[in-house]
């Protein structure tokens, strides 16, 4: 039998999805978490980041520290586009917008006419350019056994690591800050935090222009080290972040980082298993079948989640969000 | 004006008749009807909220007080009408401005920030903290000492509402009278000109009552104006200065408590044929209050405020 799986399965801590969906679930949480907001677009805040970084970068040839603007400015618009006319009203109209929109977003730039730019459903490859050139680390491999990197690898993992911890501090700061006490109260109930003086529209618009901007540097630190693909951006990347948010505790800003962790270790464990299973046939499955399985579990994690830790792993019970 | 007690000073122009002006008005609101499909919730002709005093809005269930403090502090719009704080429109100006202009509200159904602890709760009600700003709240040195001086004025005010010890613990922790206590001293923390309390007694006991009372007639010393709308007679007769009732949306009388009270109109639209009984013990209480003078009546209730305090500092010093 390969045991392989569990070493590469621990690799994933340092993926360039787990640091990825960390600084997005952190996004997510900010306005899931923090501010009530029920955004169910979190994909498309950051697929119009990643798209803004890698159309810049590589069909414009903007140099890195332009396409990273313009990965900012293209999530703040979003939020404008998605919160100006939904911010106002109830908190389930925001929900609608933000995942149709996200769905629009993942449908037009897979639109044939436009693929000159968006490199239609193959996505875009090569935004790691000025990245991989700043890299001061020596050309040698890094690691042992099955976890070796090269340089350009480490050097993804270094900086991406350092900018959700950045992202994390930042955050951390907001929330205990005067500003996050009228962020947490507009949670508990809008209209006290108004008619206390606080324009609340403006907050939650603040809210959702920070998770989105963290969504869509989220994306950046994937597509460097591997590559702009339209189908990782759909309404299921949303979930993921969900559970992961869940996992980790929504009112926390460790929780999503290591929520991200225990989520991408757990999901190749849990695939190594299954595969080990599949190939020594002690589950009657097709190696096909065993794909969605996968799938199956995290819906089921989440719901056992939600059942019996609601708070995560590092929220207080109180603050728990499906509490009665 | 410093010594006004309320049944000297004269607060309207004329007869105290539904829409009187007022000698010094805060509040003027003029035309603001609102309905909910066919119901007029409020039709208001004329009102005004003189200055300085404590005015009760009293009224049926239904009557429209409660929306009628939603339109005027934004949270509802209205389909016509205009009013004004010390002269300046307030028409279509959104609720957090209002606010900030120093009028402000309570809510009918509380509204307590349950997951924020009691000091948090108290802290979100203060006015010009430069932290509450995006860039500036990144740099804790910035906002610091605001805060200091906020969380003093917090604990103080706390200690008023005797929820002091309750300052670390989430708000969901707390009663429902305790709830309305904090809700009443969050809406001070931005030391308003003008208080519109929704039903502040509802559920609470009746030596927090008393006490309350005390803050409230407080308040007018200290220079504000209150508004608020209660059902408990006794309340209103014992520190309104001015009444006004709405029915069907509509006010129907206005004036001093005593005299309201004894109106018909009032007696039929709201007290109902058996109030004689309550009222009759009621107004006993008042003729007592009348003769000692109201001053004693305020000077009581701090002296029980005073004596309580005392007692706990006999306590604490026993315990050492
Ligand atoms: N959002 C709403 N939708 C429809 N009708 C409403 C709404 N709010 C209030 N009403 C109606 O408007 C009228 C006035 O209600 P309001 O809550 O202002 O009464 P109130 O004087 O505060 O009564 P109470 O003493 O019971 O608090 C009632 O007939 C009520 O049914
Ligand atoms: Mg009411």
């Amino acid at each position: 039998m390969d045991f392989n799986f569990i070493p590469l399965a621990f690799g994933e801590i340092v993926s360039p999805l787990t640091i990825g969906y960390a600084l997005a679930a952190l996004g997510l949480a900010v306005h899931f978490g923090f501010t009530g907001l029920l955004n169910f677009g979190q994909a498309g805040f950051m697929a119009v980041g990643g798209y803004a970084f890698a159309i810049t970068t590589v069909k414009f040839g903007w140099p890195l520290g332009w396409a990273l603007v313009a990965t900012v400015v293209g999530a703040v618009l979003f939020a404008l586009l998605l919160g100006i006319p939904t911010l106002r009203l109830r908190a389930d109209y925001l929900s609608i917008v933000t995942i149709a929109a996200a769905e629009i977003v993942r449908y037009t730039v897979k639109t044939p006419s436009i693929s000159q730019y968006t490199g239609g459903s193959d996505g875009i490859n090569g935004a790691s350019r000025d990245f991989y050139a700043m890299n001061p680390l020596p050309d040698i491999q890094y690691g042992f056994g099955v976890l070796t990197y090269n340089n350009n690898q480490l050097w993804s993992i270094l900086v991406g690591w350092t900018v959700v911890i950045i992202a994390a501090v930042l955050v951390w700061q907001l929330m205990r800050s005067p500003w996050g006490r009228v962020i947490k109260g507009i949670r508990e109930d809008e209209d006290a935090v108004r008619s206390l003086g606080k324009n609340v529209t403006w907050y939650k618009m603040q809210s959702l222009i920070l998770g989105g901007v963290l969504g869509g540097l989220g994306t950046v630190l994937i597509i460097i080290p591997t590559s702009l693909q339209p189908d990782n951006y759909g309404t299921q990347t949303t979930f993921f972040l969900y559970t992961i948010v869940l996992l980790g505790g929504a009112t926390t800003v460790l929780g999503p980082i290591i929520g991200s962790i225990i989520f991408w270790v757990v999901l190749q464990l849990s695939d190594g298993i299954l595969t080990l299973l599949v190939n020594n046939h002690l589950l009657p499955l097709s190696s096909v079948q065993q794909g969605p399985i996968r799938f199956i579990i995290v819906g089921i994690a989440l719901m056992l989640l939600v059942i019996f830790r609601p708070q995560g792993i590092f929220g207080k019970k109180r603050e728990a969000h499906f509490s009665g | 004006m410093a010594d006004a007690t309320k049944d000297v000073t004269v607060l309207q122009v004329g007869e105290p008749l539904p829409g009187v002006p007022k000698v010094d008005p805060i509040l003027v609101a003029h035309g603001v009807r609102r309905t909910f499909g066919g119901v007029n919730a409020v039709d208001v002709e004329h009102v005004e909220i003189p200055r300085n005093a404590i005015t009760a809005l009293i009224g049926p269930n239904g009557a429209g007080k409660t929306t009628f403090f939603n339109l005027l502090t934004g949270f509802d719009k209205p389909d016509s009408g205009t009013w004004s704080l010390d002269g300046k429109s307030l028409a279509n100006v959104p609720a957090y401005k209002v606010a900030r202009r120093g009028m402000v509200r309570t809510f009918q159904l509380t509204k307590a920030l349950s997951l924020l602890s009691v000091l948090e709760n108290m802290r979100l009600g203060a006015g010009s903290q430069g932290g509450e700003r995006f860039l500036t709240s990144l740099v804790t040195r910035l906002w610091r000492k605001r805060e200091d001086e906020i969380t003093a004025q917090a604990m103080e005010l706390l200690a008023r509402f005797k929820l002091d010890t309750k300052a670390d613990d989430y708000a969901a922790s707390l009663s429902g009278g305790q709830r309305k206590l904090l809700e009443m001293a969050r809406a001070l923390m931005s030391k308003p000109e003008l208080v519109m309390l929704d039903e502040p007694m509802a559920g609470v006991n009746p030596a927090l009552t008393q006490s309350l009372l005390g803050h409230i007639l407080n308040l007018k010393k200290e220079g504000m104006t209150v508004l608020f709308v209660e059902h408990d007679m006794h309340m209103v007769q014992t520190i309104a200065d001015w009444v006004i009732v709405m029915a069907e949306g509509k006010i129907v009388a206005e004036g001093y408590p005593d005299v309201v009270m004894r109106d018909q109109a009032v007696i039929d639209a709201y007290l109902g044929a058996h109030h004689d009984t309550d009222l009759g013990s009621l107004t006993g209480q008042l003729e007592v209050a009348k003769d000692l003078g109201d001053s004693f009546l305020v000077g009581e209730i701090s002296d029980e405020i005073r004596d309580e305090k005392a007692d706990h500092t006999m306590e604490a010093t026993d315990g050492k």
